[in-house]
């Protein structure tokens, strides 16, 4: 039945480059090609020729050199001698800060918002609608500006917490809300027996983790159900406390106390810090909880008249049928929102948080003058973010992926 | 059946319905149902109360004595005298500049403001379909109509754009029979041609005194700056996404390739890195000795950038249609122009609506990100010249909430539209 359409046999003409179709896609590609490369090569000239004119050149030497600035917020150890190459790595490590706190947080309440959108309590409902819509239409650098703002103006100086008369005071003795940032008690790890109680935590964790999967075998083999919420209470606290006090008590906490014009001690989170975090997790927070309310009602009343019908009880049909299905629906915008808080917390340099776009695309650049390199460095370290968080997502996605007949 | 024998009392008609119990009923019922159907929920709606109630005693009454006719912030804190209250005369003092920036001619706001007007003739009938659709014809000369009253200068401007844009539609109408490759790129490069020309002329008949008086790029400023950004860039990202789109699902390896490394890069960087690049680097690239406005380099990042997002949705789109349509297409022996604008594209893009419009909600929400690059947007404006003064140095929270009020209506207004739109054209064939 197949029929052959062997196109007509002929010598080649010039003008069935365009109008052949077997060749005319050939074409194409080659003018597009043609015009891309023709382009960057003009791009390419002309930067050669501008930076010949200007008497410079393309060159990443600076980044040896000292910055000669300093950074108010260090993960590690950095003064002004330092490299411009290890103060863009403090950049970097700020900027990982932020976003994870921010995406934690975020997390937290787009969920929590997103399934009270769905609750039928009327209140609670138009209320996290509100949340929702003020929110999502509110620029998020506006958002920053106006949290810095409170975090800046509206709190009282460190010196309104001094003497008896003291207009300010501590939350709990322990908390400190200062315009300078706040200060709360930091955890002082006590050598190895400090970290011994940490990993003993870290430990009884992931016990709990393969408790739940060793019970959750258990009941699809023998059909026995073993209890898993005291136990994993138990594991929680059980193991921790004792090491913890057997060790005589490694881990203590570091109280901020106001020494002469400032707080000392502790733990000192910037104005620019919780800025930037609060409202990246708070506008964030309006997208994720709008995801999840739609992964929520993406799941067909049915299947909970299902699960209902099978006898299982409320709680094992959000955690058996529900959820694993609209938890497909629901990561991979998160994890998108996530790539988007990322590049949002870009916006530090408009509080002075100094993230890598403040410190290489901001200072570094301003006083080197490379502006070429700095700007390309930072969009290399962006890129490489975003192409991992993608390449989690295509994983995860895969793993999920419906697996039909 | 006798008298005597008579029943005591027969009930011969029915009784008048009773209301149902007052824990049934109105409000209580509905209170029952949506407020206290739980005990959870009962803690939660007195918990969300209590919320609304701090909210309210605290904002209503700093709104309520808010004072609008002070002409410096110490004045209205004498007034207000220890009471709270906002300063909202910061806003009435200094309304033009949060619209138009600081060095807009005041004497010349009309036209930035009939520009605005005019905006909702042009974008009424791409947005209401039962309008006539002759009125497009307006909406495709508004374009030089509003760079024409916000810009001033010339009226040759605008008139030779718009003459070579008609030069490469009468190429195209030409050539497009023959081939759509032919008669597109034939129009390309008439209206090249024709601009450039026409750039000549323009430079040789342009009055010394123009109708309108020219204002500079660096002179825009405010929330006029924001909506500039915002519409300009949505509208010319529009084209050039559906075309990244199409690149993106070619067969063509190359072209495919080019489209998904271009979207993959803009996508993974920040717009504050491309406004970076629009504000120090570009101008490397560029011929020794060209200067063109910060305005429109800001402009074409914007557009590249919010190209790349509106691609990614219109490739959502183009992946949803059933295989089908791209086959009938082929069977009634379309060609691949053909197919797309007739077939393919009406639906792909009614179905990438609402993301569409979600792109241009951010976009525009993105747009305030030029004041990190010291441009005098709404934002820049605020942080910069008017809390700066030594007039209003110290009145955050009136000058934010107008700041927020104002993108709140706009993006609140785009995205109930875009709800509409949804219903309106759901066909419900999935």
């Amino acid at each position: 039945m197949t029929s052959v359409t062997d196109p007509p046999q002929g010598s080649f003409r010039l003008s069935m480059l365009i109008n052949d179709t077997r060749y005319r896609s050939y074409t194409f590609q080659f003018i597009a090609l043609a015009a891309v490369i023709a382009f960057m090569a003009y791009l390419g000239i002309n930067l050669v020729r501008n930076l010949a004119a200007q008497g410079l050149n393309i060159s990443f030497g600076f980044l040896g050199d000292p910055a000669g600035y300093d950074i108010n917020q260090r993960p590690i150890e950095y003064d002004s001698q330092s490299p411009h190459l290890r103060a863009a790595m403090v950049g970097v490590l700020n900027t990982l800060i932020v976003a994870f706190l921010a995406c934690l947080t975020a997390t937290i309440f787009g969920v929590i918002a997103g399934v009270l959108r769905l609750s039928s309590n009327w209140v609670v409902r138009k209320l996290m609608a509100a949340y929702v819509e003020i929110f999502r239409n509110i620029p998020v650098l506006i958002w920053i500006i106006i949290i810095f703002s409170i975090m800046t103006v509206s709190m009282p100086a460190p010196r309104a917490f001094r003497g008896d008369a003291a207009t300010s005071s501590m939350l709990f003795e322990s908390f400190a809300f200062t315009n300078r940032g706040v200060y709360s008690p930091a955890p002082v790890i006590d050598g190895l027996s400090g970290w011994i109680v940490v990993a003993v935590f870290i430990a009884s964790i992931i016990g709990i983790f393969a408790y739940r999967r060793f019970a959750t075998k258990k009941l699809y083999d023998t059909g026995q159900l073993l209890p898993t919420f005291w136990p994993s209470v138990g594991m929680f606290f059980v193991p921790v406390v004792l090491v913890y006090f057997i060790l005589g008590r490694p881990i203590s906490l570091d109280y901020p106390s106001l020494q002469g014009f400032n707080f000392q001690g502790g733990l000192h989170l910037r104005g620019s810090l919780i800025a930037l975090w609060l409202a990246l997790a708070i506008y964030t927070g309006a997208f994720i909880a709008e995801n999840v309310r739609a992964g929520i009602q993406a799941i067909s009343k049915g299947q909970t008249e299902a699960a209902a019908s099978l006898g299982l009880r409320p709680g094992r049909i959000m955690n058996l049928v529900i959820l694993p299905q609209a938890l497909r629906v629901i990561i991979p915008p998160l994890i998108s929102q996530y790539l988007n808080i990322t590049k949002n917390s870009s916006l530090a340099i408009a509080v002075g948080y100094m993230d890598v776009t403040s410190t290489l695309g901001g200072i570094t650049l301003n006083q080197t003058g490379r502006a070429i390199e700095a700007i390309l460095l930072l969009m290399l370290f962006y890129l490489t973010i975003s192409l991992l968080i993608s390449a989690v997502m295509n994983v995860y996605n895969n793993s999920v992926k419906l697996k039909e007949r | 059946m006798s008298d005597n024998n008579s029943v005591a009392f027969v009930r011969t008609e029915t009784l008048p319905e009773l209301p149902p119990p007052a824990s049934q009923a109105g409000a209580i019922k509905w209170a029952r149902e949506n407020l206290f159907s739980s005990i959870p929920s009962g803690i939660l709606t007195l918990v969300s109360i209590y919320v609304i109630y701090m909210l309210v005693t605290f904002v209503a009454p700093w709104i309520a004595n808010g004072i609008w006719n002070t002409n410096s912030l110490a004045e209205c804190r004498e007034i207000l005298d220890g009471a709270t209250g906002a300063c909202f005369s910061v806003i009435s003092e200094r309304w033009n500049q949060l619209l138009f920036g600081f060095s807009y001619p005041s004497e010349l706001y009309w036209r930035p403001g009939l520009a605005f007007l005019l905006l909702f003739v042009a974008a009424a009938p791409v947005m209401f379909f039962d309008l006539p659709r002759k009125l497009l014809i307006f909406t495709g000369l508004y374009p030089f109509i509003a760079f024409w009253l916000i810009w001033g200068g010339t009226i040759y401007t605008p008139v030779f754009a718009l003459l070579g844009l008609a030069a490469g539609y009468v190429v195209y109408a030409r050539f497009v029979k023959d081939s759509f490759a032919m008669g597109f790129f034939g129009g390309v490069i008439a209206a090249f041609i024709a601009w450039y020309i026409g750039g000549y002329i323009v430079g040789a008949i342009a009055p010394a005194e123009p109708m309108l008086e020219a204002v500079q790029s660096r002179n825009m400023g405010g929330f006029m700056l924001n909506m500039i950004l915002g519409v300009v860039c949505v509208s010319l990202s529009l084209p050039l996404g559906i075309v990244l789109a199409l690149g993106r699902q070619s067969d063509l390896p190359i072209i495919k390739w080019i489209c998904v490394i271009f979207i993959e890069f803009i996508r993974g960087v920040p717009l504050i890195t491309l406004l970076f690049v629009a504000n120090v680097v570009l101008a490397f690239f560029l011929p020794p000795g060209t200067n063109f406005d910060l305005i429109l380099r800001v402009i074409i990042m914007i557009t590249m950038f919010s190209a790349a997002y509106i691609a990614e949705v219109i490739r959502g789109g183009l992946a949803a249609l059933p295989k089908g349509q791209y086959e009938a297409g082929d069977s009634l022996g379309l060609d691949y122009a053909q197919a797309m604008r007739l077939i393919i594209l009406p639906q792909a893009l009614k179905i990438s609506i609402p993301g569409i419009v979600n792109v241009a909600v951010g976009l525009f929400k993105d747009t305030t990100l030029v004041s990190v690059i010291s441009m005098f947007d709404l934002v820049g404006m605020i942080r910069g010249p008017i809390l700066s003064s030594t007039d209003w140095n110290g009145v955050y929270w009136e000058l934010f909430m107008a700041a927020s009020v104002l993108f709140f209506v706009v993006c609140y207004g785009i995205s109930q539209y875009s709800q509409w739109l949804e219903r309106r054209l759901a066909t419900d064939h999935r």
